[in-house]
Formats: structure tokens, sequence, C-alpha cells
């Protein structure tokens, strides 16, 4: 068996640095190849990390909110036959973190390999972008017992504390009664922090983007009678799909997610729905149906929510509609996006990305009647006649302005993205 | 009936029963402790009265007689001693003293911590209920916690049931004199033990085991030095060969051995050491629903039994059976009644075997450390090389020393010597700690000491050795 460090790909043009915003695998589980082992956020979008080999989950190189530099160990796993050249051949990392299984070669003590656990902090203070976390991944490799003396373990059975979770930073990777402490200290400030009374008040002024927004979100839910529907859509196949374009793209090709799928999916369907499509004046008591599918993204930018505008998405193929998403998004972020790209939508999409919950309920973007919000995916157990498959699934929590859209058409709609979105095939064919 | 109430009752004062007695009363809770008394115990259990305690004096002074004879013949050092004897009858007297001693130390420690001592045999109603046939008449006792510590007893060997000239440890610990041919079925620890001391004190021994070694749960390695030293002292050993039964008139034991020959071999005394069982009958255990671990008494890390309440000590859970992990698991479980979180963790148990040299050891050999798959580092320091162990006159033997070859913590620590037995807790200290090699090597051992030893295996291991 040997060690294999996955570094963190370079993501994207540009980008120095990400942060891990999901883990999608834990200590000791067994990965495929291409299986994801992560979604890291840069400042354009967030990408899944696939493993490039198969292998056993040693040590994750940060918790999720972590900050990685593009180069930097994203995860470790013990893969069949030798240990990596990778490893080798990055001498910064070899020389800070020696594969735990190189033999110790008959030399005095002081030349000892540092056992993983504890040279990990000294790698991160190392690193180009040190993070506060230092100490990363599992205490000990899975199966190896805590070491501690009699006085630490009786302190650690009083406390409630499995020294399993506790790292050990002395020689050998025994625990010592600062380990012990430390653990404590974190396991307890939280706590602590939220029993302490504080009177604190803060006013903050609602102006620009904000007031806008809360205008806008106000009028919107004031005005529109909005009903939700939330429905299960399997994307087992779509993940997929998804996965081998990603290996196989272009090199000027963004990476594919879900959103450029569900905006084609959006295109296909309200093809057969354009009540969907449109704009209701509530005012002049007229509805405008059109023909452009322009599908606004609702993204958080760091001065609030803003919704850039991708227009035409009927004219625009899957990899368009990606790389258009990514520029906007861009551009809405860093201030940069025009007034037309910011208006002009006939139907959104709102997602939040890895922190997609199982269900929303998401704020009609008026004058619009309908808009589609993405949850959170996760594999789960279903029922395929005679067993329980797992199937990746995923929510689709969308609201409608009831006085304009009945129930039936709405729910039909989202039963038309659901069927779409099953058979990623008849996205791409045509009517 | 009169009827009494407790918090805890523990049956048997055993070990393991004394100790949770003991704790359990410094805690503050009403303890009652059961037990039955007799020739196999009394307060202190085994250990004190038949085991641990009265065959370490008896190997004391065969010990001191032996070392003024070999005096008397060789003089290393120009000792004169004229023809020592011994008086075996004073030696028991002296034995029967200090276990005197000891049973009413524990006595009085109980008395201290309040625990109420019920003499007589308890059997088990139910899992609370406890009815003791004292000399006043039947008692009740109901417990919220029972802790059962009734130990073991020596197991009979069915061709040679006990009785006559068959006896066990406990007859052998209390001989009025000294057998003059004594075979001994069994070549585990009591066997050698006893075996050795006789021999010592002038009774010709001969040894049946039914493995191809001595000591067969030690590594030949270990054993090599007891198997000389028995050799020397004039020891027979048969390997391979079984004890099949008395022979007529019951002056002999029948040996079949390996190649199929049967012999008749005469004996004044004929002492069973083929190892111990549970006591679990005629306590009522059948009574609760207790689930079993082959023939022990199922535990978890806490001790608690299949029942509610209900938790167990010492022997009758299994191996090892011995005191120390007794009275460890004694102390866990009054700290678990008392609502302490408490499990039994050391993470070794310390072994001795008091033969001549002795055996210690402490954690992993080397061959189950490989076994469980580690990659080791494996040293010795031979006392042939060690001062104190010359001027002792006694330099066969080692201590040897086990650590991962990758951190270098030790695994396992094992010596065989004479009064390495001594050296079984900086062993134990060591592997408790979570010591690598280095910590050993860095600590300064005192000179001229048999610990010296240890600290040279493990710079050895190192590649550090200074005295080899």
């Amino acid at each position: 068996m040997g060690i294999r460090i996955v570094k963190l790909p370079d993501v994207g043009e540009g980008v120095a640095e990400a942060e891990v915003v999901e883990w999608h695998v834990t200590v000791g589980q067994s990965v495929l190849e291409d299986q994801i082992l992560a979604a890291v956020m840069t400042d354009k979008a967030t990408v899944e990390i696939p493993s490039p080999v198969a292998g056993t989950v040693v040590a994750l190189g940060a918790e999720v909110g972590g900050v990685l530099a593009v180069g930097a160990e994203l995860i470790r796993l013990e893969v069949t036959g030798e240990g990596d050249a990778e490893v080798a051949a990055a001498p910064r990392e070899a020389a800070a973190v020696p594969p735990p299984a190189q033999p110790l070669a008959a030399a005095p003590a002081p030349k000892l390999p540092v056992p993983p656990p504890a040279s990990l902090p000294a790698e991160s203070a190392a690193s180009p972008i040190p993070t506060s976390r230092a100490p990363m991944g599992p205490p000990r490799p899975p199966g190896e017992k805590p070491i501690a003396s009699p006085a630490i373990r009786r302190r650690a059975r009083d406390a409630g504390v499995d020294l399993r979770q506790v790292r050990g930073t002395g020689p050998a990777g025994r625990i010592s009664h600062d380990d012990l402490d430390a653990f404590l200290r974190v396991g307890t400030t939280s706590a602590k922090a939220a029993r302490a009374a504080n009177t604190e008040v803060t006013t903050v002024k609602v102006i620009g983007l904000r007031r806008r927004i809360a205008q806008k979100m106000a009028e919107a839910k004031r005005r529109i009678a909005h009903f939700s529907y939330v429905e299960e859509v399997d994307v087992t196949a779509l993940e997929e799909l998804r996965s081998s374009l990603n290996a196989e793209r272009r090199q000027d090709r963004p990476r594919l997610t879900l959103m450029p799928f569900l905006m084609q999916a959006l295109v296909k369907a309200v093809a057969d729905f354009p009540e969907m499509n449109a704009l209701y004046d509530d005012e002049a008591e007229t509805i405008e149906r059109h023909g452009g599918v322009h599908i606004g993204i609702a993204t958080q930018t760091p001065s609030g929510l803003m919704v850039p505008v991708v227009r035409h998405c009927e004219s625009l193929d899957l990899w368009e509609c990606a790389a258009e998403v990514l520029r906007l998004a861009e551009a809405a972020r860093e201030g940069r996006a025009t007034r037309a790209e910011l208006t002009g939508s006939t139907i959104t999409i709102t997602s939040l990305g890895a922190l997609g919950g199982i269900v929303t309920t998401p704020v009609i973007n008026r004058p619009e009647v309908a808009i589609i919000g993405i949850n959170r995916q996760a594999v789960r157990p279903v029922w395929q006649g005679t067993q329980f498959v797992p199937r990746t699934m995923m929510n689709l929590s969308s609201s409608f302005d009831h006085r304009v859209i009945d129930g039936y058409v709405a729910a039909r709609f989202v039963q038309r993205i659901k069927s779409l979105i099953e058979t990623p095939a008849t996205l791409f064919l045509e009517a | 009936m009169a009827e009494i109430t407790a918090k805890v009752l523990v049956v048997g004062g055993g070990p393991g029963g004394y100790v949770a007695a003991i704790r359990a009363g410094q805690l503050g809770l009403d303890t009652v402790l059961a037990e039955q008394g007799g020739t196999e115990g009394g307060l202190g259990g085994t250990c004190l009265n038949v085991g641990c305690i009265p065959s370490k004096a008896v190997i004391h002074a065969a010990d001191a007689y032996h070392h003024a004879v070999e005096q008397a013949t060789v003089a290393p050092f120009g000792l004169r001693v004229e023809r020592p004897t011994i008086d075996f009858a004073r030696t028991v007297d002296w034995k029967d003293g200090i276990v005197g001693r000891l049973t009413s130390g524990i006595g009085a420690l109980l008395k201290r911590h309040k625990v109420k001592i019920v003499q007589g045999h308890a059997e088990l109603v139910d899992g609370k209920t406890c009815k003791v046939e004292t000399d006043t008449g039947p008692q009740t006792i109901r417990a919220e916690h029972v802790i059962l510590a009734t130990g073991s007893v020596a197991a009979p060997l069915p061709p040679l049931p006990f009785g006559g000239k068959v006896i066990s440890s406990t007859e052998a610990l209390s001989l009025q004199a000294i057998p003059g041919r004594l075979v001994v079925v069994g070549a585990g620890y009591i066997g050698l033990e006893l075996g050795t001391a006789f021999a010592k004190l002038g009774a010709k021994v001969t040894i049946v085991e039914a493995e191809d070694r001595i000591l067969p749960a030690y590594d030949t390695e270990l054993v090599r030095p007891v198997a000389k030293r028995l050799q020397a002292l004039g020891v027979d050993i048969l390997l391979r060969a079984r004890a099949s039964g008395l022979a007529e008139g019951g002056d002999a034991v029948l040996i079949e051995e390996g190649s199929g020959s049967k012999r008749s071999l005469p004996a004044d005394r004929i002492l069973v050491a083929t190892g111990r069982r549970a006591r679990l009958e005629g306590f009522g255990l059948e009574r609760l629903d207790l689930t079993m671990n082959g023939p022990f008494v199922a535990i978890d890390e806490r001790c608690a039994t299949s029942m509610r309440n209900v938790w167990a000590v010492g022997d009758i859970t299994g191996e090892p059976m011995l005191a120390h992990r007794a009275m460890a698991q004694g102390a866990v479980v009054a700290e678990v009644i008392a609502g302490h979180r408490r499990v039994f963790d050391g993470a070794v148990i310390p072994a001795v075997c008091f033969t001549d040299p002795e055996i210690v050891t402490v954690g992993l050999s080397p061959e189950a450390a490989r076994q469980a798959g580690r990659e080791v580092r494996v040293a010795s320091f031979p006392f042939q090389a060690n001062g104190r162990a010359l001027t002792l006159g006694a330099d066969d033997g080692f201590v040897r020393v086990t650590a991962r070859a990758d951190n270098h913590l030790v695994l396992g620590i094992a010596a065989v010597g004479a009064g390495v037995s001594e050296l079984a807790s900086s062993f134990a200290l060591a592997l408790e700690m979570g010591a690598r090699l280095e910590d050993i090597g860095g600590t300064i051992h005192a000179h001229p000491t048999l610990g010296e030893a240890f600290h040279e295996a493990s710079l050895r291991a190192l590649g550090e050795a200074l005295h080899i």
C-alpha cells in the first residue's frame, strides 16, 4: 500500500486559492476513481474535485471553510501498489511530510520521521496561506489506539472525552495534558460564549443595494400570492453525464455545474408552458409572454443578492450557458455587471450551492411569475421495486405567482423539468 | 430470618472482591461483603490464602535452604555452612503467620471503610438478593448492585481426581513434610513454581507435560534459562506425556508418553497443576440470566454482566487469572457504581512467573507484535553484562524490549533472570505512559541495578548500547 497525496488542482484561470465548501468523503472511506472528493469555491465558482485514483481516504487537508492554495494537499489517499511519485516530485511537501510507510533507516533517534499528525501543523505553517486551523485531518490513522498515560485517560473519561478524537502532539503521537486541554477548550468555548449575556447592539443603515433588495422583496411578498412546490429529482444520470463531460472537456471550456443543465431544461420546459416565461404587470393587468428565455441567476455578492441575466438561453448551447453564467457571476461579484446584464429576466433560478438545504421557499423576482430553486444533492436510498438502491437525489423548490399560475399547471411544469433532468439525453433532442 | 439491605453486595472476598468493597466503602457506598471462608479462602481469596502469597513464602524458604546447601558444597565466595537442615513444619507455620497478618489486615481495612462482612456460604436468589448461611443462621441480603467475585478453583484432571496423594496447589502449600518423590502434572507457571521449590527442598521432582515444552504460554527464548535451571536442580521433565491414572496401590502415576510407551512413575505426592477454572457452581449463578464467554462470565469494559446492576470481576471473568487484574477491575466497578465514568482500560497487565529464574512479561511479545501487523525492533541485553547480576551470583537471563520500528513506541518488555519480578513495575509504567525507546534510553537508571539491563536493551534497540 502506498500513500497518494491529491493536491488542489488549478481550478480556474488566475485562481490562487480556494475554499473547501463541502467534503463528499470522510476519513476511512474508500473512493473510486473520478468519485467527487470535495467541492471547493473560488471567487468565481464552486468546483467539484474528482479523485484521480481509487483508494482509501487517510486524511483531509482542511476542514470545511478552510482555504487552500492551488497545489496544496487536498486529501491523502491510501492506494494499492507504490506510494506515489507525485509525493517525491513535490519537494516542499516531501520534506515536510514523509510518507508514513517510509522505512526507518538504522539511524539515531533524532532522525525519526515525524509522525504525520504532528507534522501537519508544521506544514501548514510553511505553506503560503497559513490557516488558523493548524491541526488538520483526523487525529491518527484508522485502527491506531490513542497513546495516553493513565492520568490522562482518567481525566478524559471524567470529561466524557473519547481520546480517539484527540490529537496527540507528543512523541509517537502521545496525547499530553496540553493536548487534552486544547481539545476541551475547543469543545467548551463556543458553549461558554453562548451562555454569556451579550448586551451589545449595533445599528446598520440599510442603504444601497441592501435597500433595493429590501424594497423588492417586500413588494414581491406584498403583491404576489406565492405558492411553493417541492419535488424530488433523481440526478444520478445527470451527474454521470456531467462528470464525463467535465473529464473530457476542452481546455478553453469551463467546468460544468448543474446550472447550465437546468437552464437547458428550463428552455425546453417553457416551450410547453409559455405562461411560465412571462412578466405580469399587475397594475395594467396584462401578462407579457416572452419568446426569448432570459434566465436570471440569483447570485450572492459581497454587497448582497444580485440577479444577473443570461439572455436568450434558447440560442445558447450547454457550454455557452456555462460560460455565460460564470462570466456574469464574476462580473456581478466584482461590481462590473452592467445595468443591461442585471435586468430583463423572464424567469429565475436560485441556488445556494453547497448550502442548498432540503427545501427552500424562494421569493419570486417580480414581475416574473416563477422561480426555480435548487436544493442540495445527496445520495439517498431509493426503492426500486425490489430493493433500495443508492441514487443521487436533489430537490427542486419552486415558487409561482398563484394569481396567474394554477397549482396544477405549476406541478406539471415542474414534472416536465424533472423528467428532462432525470433523462438528460432528452435535453439535447430537438423537439 | 435476618434481612439486611445495602447499596452494594460483593460476593467473594478475594483480591477482586475485597478491593471492590474497600473502594465502594471509600466512596461512601453502603457495602456488604459475603465471604464463605473455609480451606479454599477466607478474606484475601486464593491469592492470599492458597496462592500468590503462601507460594512465594514457600519459594523463598526453599531458595534460602537451597542456597545454604549450595554454599555447603561449592561456596563460591567462601561462605562456610555445615549441613543445613530445614524444619518444614516451621516453614509452613511461618507462611501461615504471613497469611494471617495479611488477611487480618484486609479485615481491618474493610472495617475502616465501613464494609459489613457476612461470613458464610452465599447463594444468589436473584440479581438483587442473596442468602448467606452464617454461623448464627441464614441471612438475606438485598442490594441494588451485586458484584460477583467468586474466583477460581484448581481444575481437576479426570484420570487423577483430587484426594489422597493427588493434591492441588492448595494442599501442596500446606504439606506437613517434604515429599520424597513429587510428580507434578502440568508445566505451567504453578507447576513449575512449586516443583522448583520442592526440588530445592530436597524432593525428587518429575514434571509431566502434555505439550512439547515447559511454560507453553511463554516464548522459547524466555523459557530457556528456566529449563536449564530445572535440569541443574535434577528435575526430570517428561514432555509430550500424559498422566493417565494412578497405579494400583496408589503409590505411582501411570504415564503415557508421546511415543505410545507407558510407564509407572512412583510418587509420594502427585501435584495436579493443569490449570484453574472459574468457580461458578454453588452460588446460585444459574438463577441469573448471565451471558457466558465460554467457561467465564461475559463482561464489558466496565465489568458489567448481561444483567443490569450485576457486575463481575476477577477469575470468573476469564484470563489472565491474576490478582492484580482482579484488583484493578474491583476498583473500576466500585467507581462505576458510585457514578464515575470508568472503564478497565489498562494498556497492559504484567505477568510474573516466580520460577528460577523469574520471568516477567508485559505487553506484546515480538511474535505477537508481528502478528498484529507491526514492523518491530527487538533488542535484548544479557545479565552476563550487568554488574549487579554478577554480584548477586545470578547472571543468567536478559531483558528484551520490543518496539514499533516506525516511531519506537515500546510495545512489549520481557525479562528472565533472578529477581526480575521487581522490574515488572517499571516495565508496566513504561508501557502505560506510552514510552518510546528514547524515553527509556534517556532515563538515568541507578547503578548498579538489574534495571540497567532494561536501559541498555532500549539503547541497543536504537543502536546505541554502551555496555555490549
